[in-house]
């Protein structure tokens, strides 16, 4: 495979990793008032996600970084392009990270959950916002740079994938919460997930068959219908640990629709004669050489650990901490 | 690309640049210090079992998670500003600039924010020895993260390992980059510097409790601790600052001739301890000189030559073409005075209170303790001016000797954008750091908690 094919692959994956697990921490967030009843279940709540938020969001740094490595000039034009969504994205995660590492050091609680309510919605619609204006092609130069506005990014298409990851999002906390508590609590979080899931599904597979294109995101669309599915079925039948696998499944379907609609390209132009493609945006060899050795042996490392944290952490919380 | 409004945008995407540096650089060298310095507690707990260890790595650990929550969420801007207001020096530095910058992330981020995570809820689930470990592996992951940002960072400062190609920079030697002379000097500087402010912090905070006569043998302890980590730690920042000051001459001759406002180049060259310039001139009204000082300390020898300004700012116009390459005298100048000048002062500070304290004593006396907790301020100024130092002194340039800074501002972003952005991050980050200090001071007020064994059901960090 081509250098360039492997990193587009690893970024897509970079990319995953962090829907997967930064969307259950966004859910939990969005979920934190509809299902806290008392400050007891509100704690839980916070609690089921506080050992693994910051790694969560890692993987997000790392797909920044990895792009500025592998592609400058797909970061380039992408940040400076997104301007001010990315701003809010970055004020979103400011306020959701302070909240929850502050929330249980305050004597009032009160404005913290709703500045991780808010820090978490934010960007759960937002990054469907931005990742439905890269997948269809954004106003570019003949030097790359962005030429549209803010409102263009703000069109009813990316509105709808917005929406379509708000909601994918928000489910997957509903199913994490489920997975993590017991009792009244975890009670309720089933029952959202029941409510969200016919929704998510119209919602998602209208926003896929919108944004797709090319042969192989087919596949990728069908195992996200599957996924969606298979988590209304295992919430139905109240097995948790499998709705939030077929979860997890759907978003890691969804992202790969996303990414194989985008190949070749990073970011299609409007003219298609100045879209940034896996090759002109492309570091040299010699870059790409040394960073696939670094992610080669680093990667499945991370893995590993973050992996044997989720094991640490496994046991149900069950608010009498 | 010099049209007024471009000068805006370039203007206010410096600003913006400093103030949100600046600020994540509070918070910084305070998580490198204190991380080990936890870490060190919690050891001595470990090996000893002594209750009062177990109270100050708590104690000391709740104030660390405060800070350091501030440091990650400043540090998710700092990730994304080199795409949104610096997009042509993305794309012309990226090939080489990024390779640390992700290494960074997967390496080190992962590490710390993961194993931060199994430290703080983790008390009643790891075994202690494990759970030891767990901060261990946070601390390292901090200080690596430290080498790789760093490694990113000179090479702005000094360009190595990569040719031009395509009008970018491009890789060729990673080692060469990741062993960039200039790297390996500003390393233990800037962890040096980061251990004397930890070490003016847990000194300050232990004084504060000495002072009112709470926990006094446990502070003591700590505040005695914390004195000999300033202590040592000066000596490592003035060895290796003396090491850059030669790198940079070397290198950066006319930050060097900035730092010093000297004009002219010179042999035997004193070093200045106060001078009032005068720019437009390129001379000095008044310029009070401990003798031979320079030249020892940027070539090693009495009557090694310094260049000056003037005759830099000649050869490089005849290198690089007409232009002005001077950067702001005065700040350079200062700040370089001032950040050796506090860090020393905190040095003194620290071996005068273990003269002091020694053999068991505590002055009767209140101003010790009141001096120790005022100073806490004075390595974080000195950390912020030398980075003040650092990257202004590098100016015109963006990255030394290829890319000027106003060739490097994002062509595409209007000036409401940035000014959107800079006020916006401006004030989120004034109320974040009210809310910061404000939460310090409540869990300084209240102070170590009685512990139990931590392998009771409480987990006594938790949130
Ligand atoms: C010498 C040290 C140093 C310097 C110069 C910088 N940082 Fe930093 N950064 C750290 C040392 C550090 C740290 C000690 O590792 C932090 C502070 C608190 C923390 O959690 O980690 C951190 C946090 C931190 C984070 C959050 C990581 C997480 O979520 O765990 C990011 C994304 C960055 N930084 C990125 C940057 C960038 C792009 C910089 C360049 C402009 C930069 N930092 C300067
Ligand atoms: C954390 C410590 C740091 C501080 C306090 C700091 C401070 C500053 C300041 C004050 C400026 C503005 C200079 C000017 O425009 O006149 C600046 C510019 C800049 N710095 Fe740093 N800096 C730090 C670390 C870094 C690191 C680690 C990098 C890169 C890895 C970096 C990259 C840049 C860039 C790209 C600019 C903008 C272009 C320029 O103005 O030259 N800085 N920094
Ligand atoms: C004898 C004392 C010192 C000397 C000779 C010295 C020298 C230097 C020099 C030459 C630089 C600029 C390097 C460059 O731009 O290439 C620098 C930067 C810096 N200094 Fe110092 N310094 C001293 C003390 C301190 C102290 C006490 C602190 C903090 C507590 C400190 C913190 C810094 C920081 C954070 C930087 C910016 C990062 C870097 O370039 O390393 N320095 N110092």
């Amino acid at each position: 495979m081509e250098l360039t094919t492997v990193w587009f692959v690893l970024i897509a994956v970079l990319w995953t990793g962090y829907f997967v697990l930064e969307g259950f921490d966004f859910g939990v967030g969005i979920l934190l008032p509809f299902l806290g009843r008392d400050e007891a279940d509100r704690r839980t709540i916070v609690r089921s996600i506080g050992p693994v938020w910051d790694g969560n969001e890692v993987w997000l740094l790392v797909a920044g970084g990895a792009t500025f490595a592998a592609f400058p000039e797909w970061y380039a034009t992408l940040f400076s392009g997104f301007y001010l969504p990315l701003f809010l994205i970055l004020l979103a995660l400011i306020m959701r990270g302070v909240a929850l590492e502050y929330r249980n050091k305050s004597d009032s609680t009160k404005g913290w959950d709703r500045a991780f309510f808010w820090g978490s919605l934010g960007p759960a619609l937002l990054w469907g916002v931005a990742f439905t204006n890269i997948v269809r092609g954004v106003p570019l130069d003949a030097d790359h740079e962005y030429t549209g506005t803010l409102f263009t990014l703000l069109n009813p298409v990316a509105l709808l994938g917005g929406v379509a990851t708000l909601l994918l999002f928000t489910q997957h906390g509903a199913v994490f919460l489920a997975l993590r508590t017991t009792g009244d609590l975890r009670a309720r979080a089933v029952r959202a997930a029941r409510l969200l899931a016919p929704v998510t599904i119209l919602v998602g597979l209208a926003f896929l068959l919108v944004v797709r294109s090319g042969a192989v995101s087919w596949a990728a669309l069908a195992l996200a219908v599957a996924g969606l599915a298979g988590t209304l079925v295992a919430t139905l039948i109240g097995r948790d640990g499998w709705a939030f696998t077929a979860s997890a499944v759907a978003i890691v379907a969804v992202t790969a629709t996303l990414f194989t609609s985008l190949w070749p390209n990073v970011m299609p132009a409007l003219d298609p004669a100045n879209s940034l493609t896996v090759i002109n945006a492309a570091s040299s060899p010699y870059t790409l050489t040394v960073m696939t050795w670094v992610a080669a042996i680093f990667t499945p490392l991370v893995l590993i650990y973050q992996g044997w944290t989720y094991w640490i952490f496994r046991r149900r919380l069950t608010g009498a901490f | 690309m010099h049209d007024p409004a471009g000068m805006d945008v370039l203007d206010l995407s410096r600003w913006q640049f400093g103030i949100t540096t600046v600020y994540h650089f509070l918070f910084v060298p305070l998580t490198i210090g204190l991380s080990i310095l936890v870490a060190g507690l919690q050891t001595a707990w470990h090996r000893t079992r002594k209750p009062e260890y177990l109270r100050l790595t708590k104690f000391f650990g709740k104030l660390f998670l405060i800070n350091f929550a501030m440091g990650v969420v400043t540090g998710i801007v700092q990730e994304f500003q080199f795409g949104m207001n610096w997009s042509d020096y993305s794309r012309f530095v990226g090939d080489v600039f990024g390779a640390p910058l992700a290494m960074e992330g997967l390496m080190a981020f992962f590490l710390e924010s993961t194993f931060i995570g199994l430290w703080i809820f983790g008390w009643d689930r790891l075994s202690p020895r494990l759970h030891l470990a767990t901060i261990w592996i946070a601390a390292i992951g901090t200080n690596l993260s430290a080498y790789f940002i760093l490694a990113a960072n000179s090479w702005m400062q000094h360009p190595v390992g990569y040719r031009i190609n395509n009008g970018r920079a491009e890789l060729t030697d990673i080692w060469a980059v990741l062993t960039n002379s200039t790297t390996l000097v500003t390393f233990p500087h800037v962890i040096f510097g980061a251990f004397i402010a930890a070490g003016a912090f847990v000194l300050g905070v232990s004084a504060w409790f000495l002072l009112r006569k709470r926990d006094v043998d446990m502070f003591r302890i700590s505040a005695r601790m914390a004195m000999v980590v300033s202590l040592v730690a000066a000596i490592g920042v003035s060895l290796s600052g003396h090491w850059q000051a030669q790198i940079m001459t070397e290198q950066q001759p006319m930050k060097m001739a900035a730092a010093e406002a000297l004009w002219e180049d010179e042999t035997s060259a004193g070093f200045s301890l106060f001078a009032i310039g005068d720019v437009e001139n390129g001379r000095n009204h008044v310029n009070l000189q401990i003798p031979y000082g320079l030249s020892l300390l940027s070539t090693n020898t009495l009557d090694g030559k310094v260049e000056g300004i003037n005759d830099i700012q000649a050869r490089y116009e005849a290198l690089y073409g007409p232009g002005d390459y001077r950067p702001v005298v005065g700040l350079a100048y200062w700040s370089f005075r001032l950040m050796i000048g506090f860090g020393m002062l905190s040095a003194l500070a620290a071996l005068v209170g273990l003269w002091l304290t020694r053999r068991g004593r505590l002055p009767a006396s209140r101003w010790p303790y009141r001096l120790a907790i005022v100073g806490i301020g004075l390595p974080f100024l000195a950390n912020t001016l030398g980075w003040i130092f650092t990257e202004m002194g590098r100016q015109p340039w963006t990255v030394f000797g290829l890319m000027r800074t106003a060739a490097a501002v994002s062509p595409g972003v209007d000036v409401t954008s940035v000014a959107i952005t800079l006020v916006g991050f401006t004030l989120v980050y004034a109320v974040l750091a009210f809310i910061e200090v404000r939460l310090m001071l409540k869990f300084i007020r209240i102070g170590p908690q009685e512990e139990q064994e931590p392998d009771s059901a409480v987990p006594a960090l938790s949130y």
